[in-house]
């Protein structure tokens, strides 16, 4: 037999279907007498909403209900959308109604929901929907919104401040007196949106007998979206199931809370039929969380030999509309700024800001890759003052293998202290530009100027959070059919769960791996979880598949050595089967032994045991897990057009023991072009107003196959301690260090000009403003 | 009231007539008329191409054709490349390479390279990237699924 579990390549259980055009996606589902939803948004980022005349949509033949924030139930209309992570800093905690009450606070907040037999009508009736607005001045800009006087983003807010916090190590002030050299850098930042291919979309069910809705939505997690439909709704646990259908990429976003779902809800309800919403790609880009803008303002110290003292200043994050993950965001981008340095003291003093723009919640990476940029472009300013090679500035501030575990001495969002697991970050650097061949790149870049072309190389190193807890759960049941199935909370958005985590299983229970099914984020199947983000499932539901698979096989064990008449120590599973170890052929059947432990009507469970060929295990990790890598970029500038082309792209990363290499390889491939479009292409334009003005494909820039390079990978391997596998996340070490090493390659580049780069992305326009002069043909 | 035509289509070699709606996309009419789901609508602008089809053996995006414009010609779509179950050599290649991650953008990309490799039996690495920059994936990277074309190709020339 071919192993098929931990650590084997094998192809993925989730393809054949995909590939034949069989996934069931959420506009997959047609459910008998369904009825479609299209919502009128508000065309002003900020607005008082007067009165909604409903009168003309109402009249469109196929129109069933306008649904206002009048017309919702009275708990809905009562509560705003839940905030998912309450935190002490958080000044004002403003929320959205599930549809506006009396005022908008971004263009394209919903206001009415539209109801109809086709889409299409949904759609006509929803233009017709007139509602009295009346524009207020709005806050665009987060930088300015924190100036005195500034428009504010919410009617009668006391600032336009939605949480202020420092995170703090050792004592910089008093480090900073002590520097040989102190450099300040003012960086601005701005990460695009996830932009997954299958926009967000939901589909209600209200089954009036049961008095209970059944919701499919493209999400990253079923269980957390139940309890806050419980909570909007106020029902009890067997009112609400949630199911994730396959979903067509989630980035982070689509972990959300968003008030759509409460509307197909309400609708359902209303007109007892099933309600359909699906997102286009306008709405996506109004409605959709995003990521946007941070403006730091910081300083590094260092001692005469380049080692940091410490590293202080100020980070102003757009938090935009409301704050429905708290101060996640920007409390991740703070936490991870040391990433794999020494540094002894560091301040950060972070405000989180409204503007009236569509919520920022985390993206891919999660804040994490500005906080690499800043670091970045820190130790590049180091390497450039002092006239150092910048990888021996890396290397001789990084934190030691033989230092772990490592305290970095600062507070993460679990409330733990950030405690580097494991990992050998001297080593990773190394390998990586052993592979981009770095040492040899002053030659090329010699030629290539040579011949008037401009190449440079940039290096990022980052530590990354991952396997985050509370926790996630798994149920391993065998059947009496002998059929195996694990459920978990865990929410597949492309990352494979179905056949990773039956990698695992398969393993303790002696089966190919194509002999267990995994049934995802169904909050049916399992009455706990959390979802999919912030890289956390193979650590989470990866561990408790691994420890209640193992118990199920014990189990087995103990029912087939009552049946056997034998000692449990003297079997194994193989083949499906309990069996002798000495005599293979002596057997009992995973099926037959599923029926046993069921039991009979009438008779005594034999020997104690809980009924049940099953077990349920939570895995609950006592603190994150710290993947790292070092990506390296080569690119190529064109100073009179301002393009960039990457030429080369190496990755060395550690996500500790691996249960698919091909899978993890595709993380992270996937997470560098995502960092590619960050770096280079993606920006979300809005006016001064506050109105989005890039809204489609044309405006906004993805990477393309053309503009992704070939990325070399070289793998590490250093097993976390701290969980059974010894696995670290992986879905999003790809994109985190990327934008840092592309924005450094671009200055390496044009440095003959003395160009200096402080943001991101860096587009061809800037690039040619940037050079001035030199990009006419002026050459310095 | 709606303005209808009927139409009949060969989608995947079988023929369809309804009366449909003439502002009604090729895509919807595949998804909600025949029930052939497997082209998805990912922009609805003519950008990401994930509705990829071939009409008359030319990919074509299914969100910017009315169905009405296929009256009497023949569509194919992602559904009909497996014979059965058993998937063809460039749908074969993709499981093969890891060319897909969470698969929405797959259908199109997969009619986008059936046409280019009925055309193109021996591409290079820059024909085939230049092909796929007409399709937006946002899991992949693009690598594995250009090492699956070249594979595809490899394997068809080859007669596999």
């Amino acid at each position: 037999m071919v192993a098929t579990g931990f650590g084997a390549s094998v192809k993925r259980k989730e393809d054949p279907a995909f590939l034949q055009g069989k996934g069931q996606f959420v506009d997959d589902i047609h459910l008998p007498g369904m009825l479609h939803a299209a919502f009128a948004r508000s065309p002003y980022a900020h607005a008082r909403v007067g009165r909604i005349d409903k009168a003309a949509a109402l009249a469109v033949p196929g129109v069933h209900t306008v649904i206002t924030y009048a017309d919702l139930p009275e708990s809905v209309r009562r509560q705003t959308l839940p905030l998912l992570v309450p935190h002490p800093a958080i000044k004002q905690a403003y929320m959205p109604y599930a549809l506006a009450k009396d005022e908008a606070c971004y263009a394209g907040e919903p206001v009415a929901c539209v109801i109809a037999d086709s889409r299409y009508i949904a759609e006509d009736a929803a233009q017709l929907v007139a509602v009295e607005y009346e524009p207020l001045p709005a806050a665009n800009d987060c930088r300015a919104a924190l100036e005195p006087g500034a428009p504010l983003a919410h009617a009668g807010a006391e600032s336009n401040v939605a949480a202020r916090f420092p995170v703090k190590v050792g004592d910089a002030e008093r480090a900073f007196v002590t520097a040989a050299h102190v450099f300040r850098e003012r960086i601005h930042q701005h990460r695009g949106g996830a932009f997954f291919m299958e926009c967000r979309g939901a589909v209600a069910c209200y089954e009036a007998p049961a008095q209970s809705y059944l919701l499919y939505v493209s999400s990253q997690g079923s269980h957390r979206l139940k309890r806050c439909m419980l909570d909007m709704f106020e029902l009890g646990d067997h009112q609400v199931r949630v199911v994730a259908p396959d979903v067509g990429g989630g980035f982070g976003p689509k972990g959300s809370f968003y008030p759509e779902y409460v509307n197909v809800a309400v609708a359902s309800r209303l007109t007892n039929r099933p309600v359909k919403w699906i997102e286009d790609r306008r709405e996506n880009f109004l409605a959709t969380h995003q990521e946007r803008d941070q403006y730091w303002d910081v300083e590094i110290a260092v001692d005469a030999g380049a080692k940091i003292i410490g590293v202080r200043g100020q980070l102003i994050h757009e938090t935009g509309a409301y704050v429905p993950w708290g101060i996640v965001l920007p409390w991740i981008t703070a936490t991870t700024v040391p990433g794999p340095y020494v540094i002894p003291n560091f301040k950060l003093e972070v405000v989180s800001v409204f503007t009236n723009k569509i919520q920022t919640t985390p993206v891919r990476g999660a804040g994490r890759p500005e906080a690499v940029v800043t670091m970045e472009r820190l130790m590049d300013r180091v390497a450039r003052e002092l006239k150092l090679d910048r990888a021996g500035v890396r290397a001789r501030n990084f934190i030691r293998p033989e230092q772990m575990p490592y305290n970095v001495g600062i507070i993460f969002r679990d409330g733990r202290p950030v405690t580097y697991d494991s990992g050998d970050y001297p080593a990773c650097q190394a390998a990586a530009l052993a592979t981009a061949d770095y040492e040899e790149f002053p030659r090329r870049q010699a030629e290539a100027r040579g011949s008037g072309r401009y190449l440079g190389i940039g290096i990022s190193n980052a530590v990354e959070a991952t396997g985050l807890g509370p926790y996630e759960g798994a149920t391993v049941r065998v059947a009496t059919s002998g059929k195996i199935v694990v459920y978990t909370g865990a929410a597949p958005q492309g990352q494979s769960h179905k056949t990773t985590l039956a990698q695992i299983a398969a393993d303790q229970l002696g089966v190919d791996y194509d002999d267990v099914t995994v049934v995802t984020s169904d909050t049916a199947g399992i009455s706990l979880g959390i979802g999919s983000f912030a890289a956390r499932t193979a650590v989470n539901a990866g561990s408790s598949v691994h420890l209640a698979a193992r118990e199920v096989a014990d189990k087995a064990k103990k029912i087939a050595a009552g049946m056997m008449e034998c000692m449990e120590d003297d079997l194994e599973l193989a083949d499906g089967c309990v069996r002798l170890k000495s005599a293979p052929d002596v057997r009992k059947s995973l099926r037959e032994i599923a029926v046993k432990s069921i039991g009979m009507p009438g008779f005594s469970m034999a020997g104690g045991l809980p009924p049940g060929l099953e077990h349920t295990a939570y895995f609950t990790p006592e603190r994150s897990v710290y993947s790292n890598g070092t990506h390296v970029a080569e690119v190529e500038v064109d100073i009179e057009t301002g393009a960039v082309k990457i030429v080369r792209y190496t990755v060395a990363h550690d996500c500790g023991r691996v249960i698919n290499p091909m899978i993890v390889d595709g993380q992270v491939v996937g997470g560098v072009a995502h960092g590619v479009g960050n770096a280079l292409y993606e920006r979300l334009v809005y006016d001064d107003n506050a109105q989005p003005v890039s809204t489609n494909f044309g405006e906004y820039l993805l990477p393309l196959a053309t503009d992704v390079p070939h990325v070399d990978l070289v793998h590490l391997e250093t097993p976390s301690p701290l969980n059974p596998l010894g696995m670290k996340g992986a879905g999003e070490g790809g994109t985190i260090p990327a934008i840092a090493a592309i924005i450094s390659a671009v200055e390496n580049a044009l440095a003959p000009f003395g160009v200096t780069i402080a943001e991101a992305p860096i587009t061809p326009q800037r690039i040619v403003e940037l050079l001035g002069p030199a990009a006419l043909g002026r050459t310095a | 009231m709606a303005d209808t035509r009927t139409i009949t289509v060969t989608v995947n070699g079988r023929v369809c007539s309804r009366e449909v709606e003439t502002r009604l996309t090729l895509a919807d009419f595949l998804r909600h008329e025949l029930n052939l789901t497997g082209t998805h609508v990912g922009c609805e602008h003519g950008v990401c191409g994930a509705c990829t089809v071939l009409v008359g053996g030319v990919s074509a995006r299914a969100c910017l054709m009315l169905a009405v414009q296929c009256d009497g010609r023949e569509v194919a779509t992602v559904e009909s490349l497996a014979d059965g179950d058993e998937l063809n050599p460039l749908q074969q290649a993709f499981r093969d390479n890891h060319g897909l991650q969470c698969g929405f953008c797959t259908p199109g990309i997969l009619m986008t390279l059936t046409e280019f490799l009925r055309d193109h039996p021996d591409p290079g690495e820059a024909e085939v990237r230049d092909v796929l920059s007409g399709n937006l994936c946002r899991c992949t990277g693009y690598q594995a699924i250009v090492a699956a074309t070249l594979d595809a190709a490899k394997r068809m020339r080859g007669g596999a």
